[in-house]
């Protein structure tokens, strides 16, 4: 993996900064859609396509890419965007998003972009996919090649599909499957910690055998060096606890569950975008 | 009379007519597709010698999986490895699969139109003793209702692995129906098989038949046994084994209904939803002739020996008599 400069970083934030920008008009466009996980995990996604992952918009099928499942396919805007921005598609195509005929679904389908490694909304069998990948390149030798990440909800983890995975990579021992916990807090209901309590966390995972690093998913250092880690880590899968903000970036959206399902109204979505550009 | 050109069992209608599952079949089709092809790798939740999934597991042990009790996972980490370009066969009892993973089934392979083969052995009434929570009365319906999907249900342990042959070169997800009993081998190797093909086993020895018995998995051999008694009491009528229930065989059933202009439908799955509900949903829409349905009639199952079960639900051979009789009279009336 690359070195992450000083230099680099500046330039992602920047990008990121852009891509919650695309994710606000995207939403005020559509008049639906989730904007508190899609800004929560701009961050993360930015690091992933503009330094991580080994992809190339240009060749979507690229035999040997990494390959990235987004299990809690609802914070879609913020994968949309990021791909517009890596050049997967052109920039004009987001103001499609959830309208009729567009590539853009409300939630994934990869019939309609086909390049999408899966389709995703309901909760909790992203992982499972991701760990069938895992398998069939350990299967096939392919491990050491490309890596599997698996970017899932704190929410999902309500599902039992999810514990039934989560064991399941631990006892095969999967290092080449890196998941990403979005551990922003948050579900429809309320914060994670009244619905369904989840902690602790770290420790759940770690007694299911899976190696377990938590980090700021704000942090692009810390970040991109727990990505490291979890490449290096070959015993096990590596879960990467991202503690992040809902809403990251509008401060009347930051850490309020209630907009983990809404689309800010044309008003608000100005606002946010003057208060992203001057940030 | 036997339809000569198939090449069906001579001595199915002896007393000692040698009997088979057809998850036997299954495992040894699911043996043969895996020498065939690397590609092709198995899954199983906790049930590998009643699924019959051993014989692939002894021989392929780096592409058997076992994921335990755990069928969502099951059949999502098929989806992941059908993505990654595996052929999966995902075994389970039915019940469980595709009764406990239904939506997993549905966004994971059907929605993304994954090359995964749901496996769902002990199926039906059939499966006896273990009670009603253990008999998929409802599986058929499960599967049909989804795009993408294709439905495969055989009569015998020959065509069990004719169709697990055919599955694991297709690019489509399948759902196979597996009995859990032994049942009369009706067909042969040398039966011509075509996926997406229903076929005529029983037809009159001259002249046309009065009523067509469409019928699917192990019910097919009641519906022999019940045709042949027919015939002596001078009723004729066709039996249709519709091994594959989708993609449905519009034509072939809407060429029998012409020609007897009144139906039965025979299954071991409750009548809603069921294959015979797929072959109402056929002739409603082309060509409507009355239709009786053979199947368990909204009501959950119980403990007992399959045929104590086959009666008691009324699926057995003289329930079919009865139903084509009935037809017969409305028909005419």
């Amino acid at each position: 993996m690359a070195f992450l400069s000083d230099e680099k970083i500046k330039i992602l934030q920047k990008k990121a900064n852009d891509i919650r920008q695309s994710i606000i008009e995207m939403l005020v466009e559509a008049k639906s859609g989730h904007t508190a996980g899609a800004l929560g995990m701009a961050d993360i996604f930015t690091l992933f396509y503009f330094h991580i992952l080994k992809h190339n918009p240009k060749d979507p099928f690229w035999e040997k890419r990494d390959k990235l499942i987004l299990s809690n396919g609802h914070i879609c805007p913020v994968l949309y965007a990021t791909m517009a921005h890596a050049g997967y598609f052109p920039m004009d195509e987001l103001k499609t998003l959830r309208k009729f005929g567009t590539r853009l679904q409300g939630h994934p389908h990869r019939e309609y972009l086909p390049f999408l490694e899966t389709s995703s909304g309901p909760l909790g069998s992203g992982l499972s996919q991701a760990i069938g990948m895992a398998l069939a390149d350990k299967i096939d030798e392919k491990d050491k090649d490309r890596f599997i990440y698996c970017f899932m909800s704190d929410g999902e983890l309500d599902e039992g599909n999810s514990w039934e995975a989560i064991m399941f990579a631990g006892k095969r021992k999967l290092h080449n499957l890196i998941t990403i916990v979005d551990r922003n807090n948050i579900q429809i209901d309320g914060n994670t910690e009244k619905i369904i309590p989840l902690e602790p966390l770290a420790d759940k995972w770690r007694a299911f055998n899976w190696h377990v690093i938590e980090v700021s998913g704000h942090d692009f250092k810390s970040l991109n060096e727990a990505v490291e880690k979890a490449q290096e880590m070959l015993e096990k899968p590596t879960v990467i606890i991202a503690h992040t903000i809902p809403g990251k970036g509008v401060k009347e959206f930051e850490r309020d569950y209630k907009w983990h399902g809404i689309a800010p109204n044309k008003e608000q979505g100005e606002l946010a975008l003057k208060e992203l550009q001057n940030a | 009379m036997l339809n000569p050109n198939l090449k069906l069992n001579p001595s199915i209608f002896n007393e000692g007519v040698e009997k088979e599952t057809t998850r036997k079949g299954f495992g040894l089709g699911l043996l043969q597709a895996g020498e065939a092809d690397k590609n092709v790798v198995a899954l199983c939740a906790d049930l590998t010698e009643s699924t019959q999934m051993n014989l692939f597991a002894e021989k392929f042990p780096k592409r058997f999986i076992e994921a335990g009790v755990a069928e969502q996972n099951l059949v999502t980490i098929g989806s992941g490895m059908a993505a990654a370009g595996k052929i999966p066969f995902c075994g389970s009892y039915a019940i469980f699969n595709p009764g406990r993973n239904w939506e997993q089934i549905r966004t994971t392979i059907a929605y993304n139109d994954r090359p995964v083969k749901i496996i769902g052995s002990h199926a039906g009434i059939t499966v006896g003793a273990d009670g009603g929570s253990h008999q998929a009365l409802e599986d058929i319906a499960l599967m049909r209702v989804i795009p993408n999907i294709e439905v495969f249900s055989p009569c015998d342990v020959i065509e069990a692995k004719k169709i697990t042959l055919e599955i694991a070169k297709t690019n489509k997800p399948a759902y196979l129906r597996l009995a859990r009993d032994k049942t009369p081998i009706i067909t042969t190797e040398e039966t011509p098989f075509e996926i997406n093909k229903a076929e005529i086993f029983w037809m009159p020895d001259v002249g046309l038949a009065q009523v067509g018995i469409i019928t699917t998995g192990e019910m097919v051999y009641n519906a022999l046994l019940a045709a042949k008694e027919l015939e002596t009491e001078g009723i004729k009528t066709k039996v249709m084994n519709l091994a594959t229930i989708k993609p449905i065989d519009k034509n072939a059933i809407i060429t029998l209904a012409k020609e007897c202009k009144a139906i039965v439908t025979v299954e071991d799955h409750q009548i809603a939803g069921g294959m015979g509900s797929a072959v109402a949903e056929v002739l409603a829409q082309n060509y409507p002739v009355p239709i009786e349905f053979i199947g368990v009639q909204d009501k959950f199952g119980q403990s007992g020996t399959p045929q104590e079960l086959i009666e008691h639900y009324g699926l057995g051979m003289k329930d079919i008599k009865k139903a084509v009789k009935k037809v017969l009279k409305r028909k005419t009336s």
